[in-house]
């Protein structure tokens, strides 16, 4: 009983520390500029939380992640271009390519109402679809990364193709207001920040309470063995999906808030490359954690950034050389070398547990389908 | 009529390219379940094989023919590098391997960038590959007719090398029961890396053909390897006939849809079509047949 409350009392301590960080110290040190820069992060941390809850604990390698942060971008980015022409104008870069006016396909997004709620259900909508077709018939492993990866690539391809819908290879930029609130407004910029800041530990809370679930130690079960789970009379199919459609969402709620914060979305950021690339930061950090993808992708954007103003090309070498070192030789991410981060985590499942096997790995290290 | 024949031949076209790039796939996916995300850089390492022997080799035709042996042992080189170093330690996590082979492709698309630059390169095509072939009143491309020839050929080498060698037995047992055929004194290791020089060395040929369609630059790996996965997806792992089927089918399919669609939208119904497919056969056209659960 102690356990439990002393465990209780961590995790609600380390959310006031993370909120206190986020919420009044980021905004005090940093400048206007680089608290933007910490806000982009964030969003990637979003995106994280769900790789590292279909990925790390679900053993779902989802290498197509860019698909639904670009669902919920672009969606947002349509609102606000809609917004910025006002009632019933035509947003600028439509207006100098084609006379045709807005597509009908366009025309719901003027309401905040729908674009919100879109944000919402259609990621869900197609990870669910692609979810139940692909673990019902119990395509996985390295198939359902592949599938995963192929989507990404068809849905980059669908917004080059489509210059007069979707702005082509530019992507759509240049937002005014958000909500009717001007973009420039510093004050606007900050509200925004404590907008994505609050979303994230929102996401963090629902994956805290999903990863100590019974959900989520049946998700744990079908990674390790899928066919005991199904044996024992659970569906494998449902219980992945689930995981695979809050992760959707929570990439789609990044995308969204990327778009005003970030001011551009274009199919750089939503085709192979980027996908894959958020799946560094999760592997860094340890994917089967709760905190370590968060810190992990922060730490891998902020990294990013910092380097590839100083060493364009070297930034590449160093991404590459991290998935082949990491990714070989530290499957647990910095967790497992028993740092802070590791330490939690290991509350959160001692908790749950009875006492484990002295012999037990610290952060258990998913083997992967065959 | 014409438009039927001159679509189905430009699907059976880019149904060459993708299965030149996908059988060394399927050999190394069949083999050992490590999925080669490197293997378009691969493709490209060849085809920038073609590009260096024809600075020194002037004659486009004799540059030609004798890429295609040192692409091969380029390209089977660096895959047993990288089988050595480092997939040799994942066997046991194939979804690993995928994503420590991207971290191969980023640094091998990067150091070509940085040694020939970021801008596409011309491989100058023999004359006897120029102009097209008339047979009835159609024309062919010849160069798209090597490809085709060449793709024929090289899974014809494969087929009959895994079938009449001894090398090709011991893939095959290894593929299928790999405990009985290590306990049968077959070495399993030396197999693997024999199997991954193969398979690496094909996409190193694959590259030079890729040559004959276009420019290339460092990205040329990433526009295939996509496709070549997913050929391999369809074709079903451990036969190399699925892959031939498949590429040909997803050759002719995407063809035709682009032709009466646009090559945007073709990706995405290819894709919706390949999901539909593995609704019926999950696990390929060929499966293989295993008592292992599912």
């Amino acid at each position: 009983m102690k356990r439990i409350l002393e465990s209780r009392w961590v995790v609600l301590g380390g959310f006031v520390v993370g909120a206190v960080l986020l919420f009044v110290v980021a905004p005090a040190l940093l400048s206007s500029f680089r608290l933007g820069l910490l806000g982009k992060y964030l969003c990637y941390a979003m995106v994280a939380v769900g790789i590292g809850l279909a990925w790390g604990r679900g053993g779902m390698l989802t290498m197509g992640q860019g698909v639904f942060f670009g669902l919920g971008a672009y969606m947002m980015a349509m609102h606000l271009k809609l917004g910025d022409a006002g009632p019933g104008g035509v947003p600028d870069f439509m207006a100098l390519i084609s006379s045709n006016g807005v597509p009908g396909w366009w025309e719901p997004f003027r309401s905040p109402a729908f674009t919100l709620v879109a944000i919402v259900l259609l990621p869900a909508l197609v990870a669910g679809l692609l979810g139940l077709a692909t673990f019902r018939r119990r395509i996985r492993g390295a198939y359902f990364a592949i599938l995963s990866q192929a989507l990404a690539a068809a849905f980059a391809i669908l917004l080059i193709g489509n210059p007069t819908g979707t702005g082509g290879s530019t992507g759509l930029n240049g937002f005014k207001g958000f909500l009717g609130f001007s973009l420039n407004d510093p004050v606007n910029r900050r509200l925004l920040f404590f907008i994505a800041a609050g979303a994230l530990l929102v996401m963090v809370a629902v994956a805290r309470q999903l990863m100590v679930s019974r959900y989520g130690e049946l998700l744990v079960a079908c990674r390790d063995s899928e066919e005991r789970v199904r044996f024992l009379g659970y569906d494998p199919a449902l219980v992945k999906t689930f995981a695979y459609v809050t992760a959707a969402v929570m990439a789609s709620v990044g995308g969204a808030l990327f778009v005003p914060i970030v001011g551009i979305v274009s199919p750089n950021d939503v085709g192979i490359v980027p996908s894959i690339g958020l799946l560094i930061g999760v592997a860094i950090g340890g994917r089967t954690t709760l905190l370590g993808p968060v810190l992990g992708a922060i730490a891998v954007a902020w990294a990013g950034t910092t380097l590839s103003e100083s060493i364009p090309s070297g930034w590449t070498y160093i991404q590459g050389l991290m998935f082949m070192l990491v990714i070989a030789f530290l499957p647990g991410g910095l967790a497992s070398l028993g740092g802070v981060v590791g330490d939690l985590r290991d509350r959160f499942d001692r908790r749950r547990r009875p006492p484990a096997p002295a012999a037990a790995p610290r952060v258990p290290v998913p083997t992967g389908g065959s | 009529m014409e438009i039927l024949v001159t679509q189905v031949f430009n699907g059976l076209s880019g149904g060459s390219v993708l299965l030149l790039a996908a059988l060394g796939l399927a050999l190394t996916f069949g083999q050992m379940g490590v999925i080669n995300m490197a293997h378009g850089e691969f493709i490209m390492a060849g085809a920038y094989t073609a590009f260096v022997v024809q600075q020194v080799v002037s004659s486009a035709g004799v540059s030609l023919l004798v890429s295609l042996p040192v692409a091969f042992v380029v390209g089977g080189v660096l895959g047993v590098v990288l089988e050595a170093t480092l997939l040799r330690r994942m066997y046991h996590r194939p979804l690993d391997t995928l994503l420590v082979t991207w971290g191969v492709s980023l640094v091998l698309q990067q150091l070509t960038r940085d040694v020939f630059g970021t801008a596409g390169v011309d491989v100058v095509a023999p004359e006897w590959l120029a102009g097209p072939v008339e047979v009835l009143g159609f024309a062919f491309p010849r160069s798209r007719l090597f490809i085709l020839g060449l793709a024929i050929a090289a899974f014809l080498a494969l087929a009959a090398g895994l079938r009449f060698t001894p090398l090709g037995r011991r893939i095959r047992a290894t593929v299928q029961n790999r405990q009985l055929a290590e306990s049968s004194g077959i070495s399993t290791r030396a197999t693997d890396r024999l199997t991954f020089f193969i398979g690496s060395g094909f996409a190193g040929v694959a590259g030079v053909a890729l040559t004959l369609v276009g420019s290339i630059s460092p990205n040329l790996g990433t526009s295939y390897i996509v496709d070549a996965f997913l050929v391999v997806v369809v074709g079903g792992i451990g036969q190399i006939k699925g892959a031939v089927i498949a590429a040909f089918l997803l050759g002719v399919v995407q063809s035709w849809i682009e032709y009466t669609t646009t090559a945007s939208i073709a990706k995405v119904l290819v894709f919706a079509l390949i999901i539909a497919f593995l609704q019926v056969r999950p696990q390929g056209i060929y499966k293989l047949r295993t008592r292992s659960l599912a």
